[in-house]
């Protein structure tokens, strides 16, 4: 590996969260970021091609070395690492309402749902999953919320644009198929 | 409108029944249980039945005192109403009065299959860990108290009745009288060249009188007063007067 590689991947290594092109770029400023991406190109091939425990993953517009999936078992045995708690469906749909419709302010999401969805909301913001982004016009300029990066990490997801387009499920807002699926 | 926190439960008044809430998140997602189990068609739903079995069901459930059920109950009520009125043949104007309810059904419907989605790819994605992750913790603190001064102190009072009496040694002051025991054992050395320790005490003296004591038969001795002598172990003291130094 280049010494431009391998500093990418101490520097992969040491963050917590994913690292975009551009921060990686800031680690050797004459390299430029053509340097950083062909160095994160290598690092990449590298461990595309050998065995390792880890993935270098494309996640939240950055990059970070993830463990594979099938170590995930045996980590939590041994309680080195604990996977994450499922959302609740409240807050599932909140978040996907939110992720559609973004910025959206809490009445559409009440309507949409059908119930009050003030302290799923406030639960959001807090774990940090969306935050309030601007104010909408109209009475008392209601808060309007967006998704965060820590959204796509939660879901491993690169950007919004990956999430199912809406005319792609299978209830897209047409004709329905009568007996829906389980 | 009601909150319905997902693990709120609701009894109900007639025989204590429990009802966890969370398997319903909403009114809309209770609706679109009923039409999936009886396979109704969504965009033409025969809205009387829809609406019996609605409150059929929160009735059973004991979901009839959370208000986003009630309204919804009450919003069936009206459309079946309205499909009751008689309408003009050939009338244009005419508008389905299901329209609006089958609309969002089929957007929280889509909502529901998006959820689907998002629920599976946040569980591929908690089969990896990243560097420093930290899991969350257990659960969220709650949201911060809104109580007033005095509630606060009506409850502390509660908490503090329920606290057992601690098992504590109650510690008595009796403070050592060693200035009494000197003044006694110096009217002795006047008195006496030589005397014991039963002397000094008495027959049946008490801690603290023996504690006074024998301070005061030290502090004595220490100021050369006078001279203690055990001729062999846990043999009787003998108390010697010293020539007077500085008593003078």
């Amino acid at each position: 590996m280049s010494p431009l590689a391998k500093l990418l991947e101490a520097a992969l290594f040491a963050a917590s969260r994913p690292l975009t092109l551009d921060e990686l770029a800031t680690l050797d400023p004459e390299a430029g970021e053509a340097g950083a991406g062909a160095a994160l190109q290598e690092l990449r091939a590298v461990y595309a091609a050998g065995d390792h425990g880890v993935d270098l993953v494309q996640i939240a517009g950055g990059w970070q070395f993830l463990t594979k999936p099938e170590y995930a078992e045996a980590i939590e045995r041994a309680q080195f690492a604990l996977r994450p708690r499922r959302l609740s469906p409240a807050a599932l749909e909140t978040l996907a309402i939110i992720a559609y419709r973004q910025p959206v302010g809490r009445i559409e999401v009440d309507e949409i749902r059908g119930v009050d969805s003030g302290a799923v909301i406030d639960k959001l913001v807090e774990r940090g999953l969306i935050e309030v982004t601007s104010r909408g016009e109209g009475l008392g300029r209601p808060l309007l919320y967006a998704t965060t990066p820590q959204f796509l990490e939660i879901l491993g997801l690169q950007s919004t644009d990956e999430l199912p387009r809406l005319d792609e499920l299978s209830v897209a807002l047409r004709p329905p198929a009568p007996a829906e699926p389980e | 409108m009601t909150t319905l926190p997902p693990t709120t439960q609701v009894s109900h008044p007639g025989g204590g029944f429990i009802v966890e809430l969370e398997q319903f998140s909403g009114p809309l997602d209770l609706l679109l249980h009923l039409i999936r189990e009886d396979q109704l068609d969504i965009t033409d739903l025969p809205i009387a039945r829809i609406a019996d079995q609605f409150l059929a069901v929160i009735n059973e459930l004991g979901l009839n005192q959370a208000a986003d059920y009630l309204e919804m109950a009450a919003r069936l009520l009206r459309i079946k109403a309205q499909m009751l009125l008689p309408r003009r043949l050939g009338d244009d104007e005419w508008e389905d009065p299901r329209s609006e309810l089958v609309r969002r059904l089929l957007e929280y419907r889509q909502i529901r299959e998006l959820v689907d989605w998002l629920a599976r790819a946040a569980a591929g994605r908690a089969e990896r860990f990243g560097r420093g992750y930290d899991a969350p913790g257990p659960d969220l603190p709650p949201a911060p108290l809104a109580i007033g001064l005095n509630d606060l102190l009506a409850a502390a009072e509660r908490v503090i009745a329920l606290i057992p009496e601690p098992t504590l040694h109650r510690v008595v002051p009796r403070p050592l009288d060693v200035e009494g025991a000197t003044a006694r054992i110096e009217a002795l050395l006047a008195a006496r060249a030589e005397f014991g320790w039963r002397d000094v005490v008495g027959e049946h003296p008490d801690v603290v009188e023996v504690l006074s004591a024998f301070i005061a038969l030290l502090e004595l001795a220490k100021r050369g007063a006078l001279k203690i002598a055990q001729p062999e172990p846990f043999a009787p003291m003998a108390i010697r007067r010293e020539p007077p130094r500085e008593a003078a």
